[in-house]
């Protein structure tokens, strides 16, 4: 077997397995690019939280109208909403910071969504809505994650500009006509419908994985944010196909293959990124050493 | 309109800036009224007058200001954060083309009253009056560490924010606005530099390129808190020939300031706060012994 045997095989053979690369392949396009801006922002951990906080909504859709992805969809946008919500308000009206009662929601969130979710379903369920089921997508998925990243691509490029002004200088924003706060609604709502279109994909808790681990390792090769918004989304991808080759072919759960796979790119990155990588700080300190 | 950027083009305002007149004479509303209405034409950036001094204003707008009406005009005003005023008792008017510095020891309110007039909060007492059209013709260069210096973006891509009146969200970012950008980076000595991300630039590049940015904003009112601080004498000399050249421009500038040999040097007004009002007027009135002991005195004395 030829190594472009290794790698087009699969896809060419079996149904599965293109359905799996569409939806993992638009999971990142539409995922990972928010994710650039949730790194920027210092909020990669919300998307952590609100991947939790749409548990319960998500299981209540599912307990209410069985495998619906409509329901579900609704079910989770409202609890990632109210989370984001109460969150922002307990940090407004109470001495706790944000991140902890962001944590605090989420928590409470998540334990919801598991009760319910076991309440009438099998462990199986539970599995698949914690970890997703990539390889047995049906259309109805895969449109509604290529749908939602479609119009995530669309509204972040319509949003694009006061997105930067609003993570640069919000404060300039604000005076010099606003807009920011509106922009950041929209792009919570944004994360929020691609955590939940991408949970049939990935799974709640693993969808997360591959907003920020793109995003994250693309910051280390890239200067700019358009450079790397590019980047994530194509690094993104590239997980998404290395980790369903490894799972065809040594027969490992698809999810966290590919979760995996882009936790493997962004060490690589950390390691070997020019813009502030490891080796590259490593390689300034001799120079100066020498000198 | 190539090589230097109209402002620089504008002589007068050296003699005056460095020179030994003193205090500079005052571009007061009469001034102002003096430029014949054929040189302001709507479309046009700014006019240098005939006179050698840059005199035209955006889309000629001077509104309600000739009168000799305050463009923006205070009453017994407080601001503060939660309740709390930073600052009160604040009574008194900026005219329009005047040059006032904002001055007093530290935590006296100064960068308070700044955000207020920029209308980042209410006055919690009293009134502020913003002359109809001026509101929106207000620029602000805050405190350089309200800006997110790791964030990834060209230098170039941070003076043109400064067109987000005119381009906004969606609008395209035409050749003239371009132009206007690098005209602008070539005023602050940063055309080298356009390409740089802005985490790169020392302290008092990055607060050139806030000017740059402030510039392609065109506004008529500049309020700016700490222009100088964190930045070379060298640096601070070439800003304060930009406020000066706009100043000569007939924009009304306000500058919260600390050096006061400089605000002595080149500002007409004064407005001297210590969590309230000491003293509002011509510079040499207001920079007195006693004002300033006061200022420093008694910064506390009402809360």
């Amino acid at each position: 077997m030829t190594a472009l045997d290794w790698v087009v095989a699969p896809f060419a053979d079996f149904g599965f397995m293109r359905r799996a690369l569409a939806g993992t392949s638009a999971a990142a396009l539409g995922a990972a690019p928010l994710g650039v801006f949730l790194v920027l922002r210092r909020m990669s951990l919300m998307g952590d939280a609100m991947s939790h906080a749409i548990l319960p909504g998500v299981a209540a859709g599912f307990l209410l109208a069985g495998l619906s992805l409509g329901a579900m969809l609704l079910g989770g946008l409202v609890t990632g909403l109210a989370v984001a919500l109460l969150a922002g308000l307990v940090a407004r009206l109470t001495p706790l910071r944000e991140d902890a009662s962001f944590a605090a929601f989420y928590l409470i969130s998540l334990g919801l969504g598991v009760l319910l979710v076991s309440l009438r379903g099998s462990n199986m369920d539970l599995l698949h809505v914690l970890f997703g089921t990539v390889l047995g997508l049906d259309d109805a998925a895969l449109l509604l994650v290529t749908g939602a990243a479609s119009a995530t691509l669309l509204a972040m490029a319509a949003l694009y500009r006061v997105l930067v002004a609003e993570c640069l200088d919000p404060g300039f924003l604000r005076a010099s006509g606003g807009g920011g706060a509106w922009a950041h609604m929209v792009f919570l709502v944004l994360v929020v419908v691609n955590l939940v279109a991408g949970f049939q994909v990935l799974g709640t808790l693993m969808v997360v994985g591959m907003m920020m681990l793109p995003a994250a390792a693309a910051r280390f090769w890239l200067p700019t944010v358009a450079a790397q918004i590019v980047l994530a989304a194509a690094l993104g991808v590239a997980a998404g196909i290395a980790g369903l080759l490894v799972s065809y072919h040594w027969n490992l759960p698809a999810s966290p293959a590919i979760i995996l796979a882009a936790g493997a790119i962004y060490l690589a990155s950390v390691a070997c990124g020019p813009q502030g990588g490891l080796l590259h700080g490593l390689a300034g300190h001799g120079r100066a050493h020498f000198r | 309109m190539g090589g230097a950027p109209p402002c620089l083009v504008a002589k007068g305002y050296v003699s005056y800036c460095f020179g030994e007149i003193g205090p500079p004479r005052s571009l007061g509303p009469a001034r102002v009224g003096r430029v014949p209405p054929g040189r302001r034409p709507g479309g046009r950036r700014r006019v240098v007058g005939r006179d050698g001094l840059g005199a035209g204003l955006v889309g000629g707008r001077m509104t309600g200001a000739c009168a000799g009406e305050p463009l923006i005009e205070l009453r017994d005003a407080a601001f503060g954060w939660r309740g709390r005023p930073a600052v009160h008792g604040v009574s008194g008017g900026f005219a329009a083309g005047s040059m006032t510095a904002v001055a007093g020891p530290n935590g006296a309110g100064k960068s308070t009253l700044i955000k207020g007039i920029v209308g980042l909060m209410r006055p919690l007492a009293g009134t502020l009056r913003i002359a109809g059209g001026a509101r929106r013709g207000l620029a602000w260069l805050p405190q350089a560490a309200d800006l997110d210096r790791a964030f990834p973006i060209t230098v170039l891509d941070m003076v043109a924010m400064g067109a987000w009146r005119r381009v906004g969200p969606w609008r395209r970012f035409n050749a003239a606005e371009t132009e206007r950008a690098w005209q602008a980076l070539e005023s602050v000595g940063l055309v080298g530099e356009a390409g740089r991300i802005v985490g790169s630039l020392s302290g008092g590049q990055m607060q050139r390129a806030l000017f740059a940015r402030l510039m392609l904003q065109d506004a008529q009112v500049l309020l700016l808190d700490e222009p100088f601080a964190a930045v070379d004498s060298h640096t601070a000399d070439a800003l304060m020939r930009l406020l000066c050249a706009w100043h000569a421009e007939g924009r009304t500038v306000v500058a919260v300031l600390h050096d006061l040999a400089l605000v002595r040097r080149h500002f007409g007004q004064t407005l001297l706060l210590a969590g309230r009002q000491v003293a509002w007027g011509p510079t040499a009135e207001v920079l007195t012994p006693g004002h300033l002991a006061a200022a420093r005195g008694a910064p506390r004395e009402w809360l």
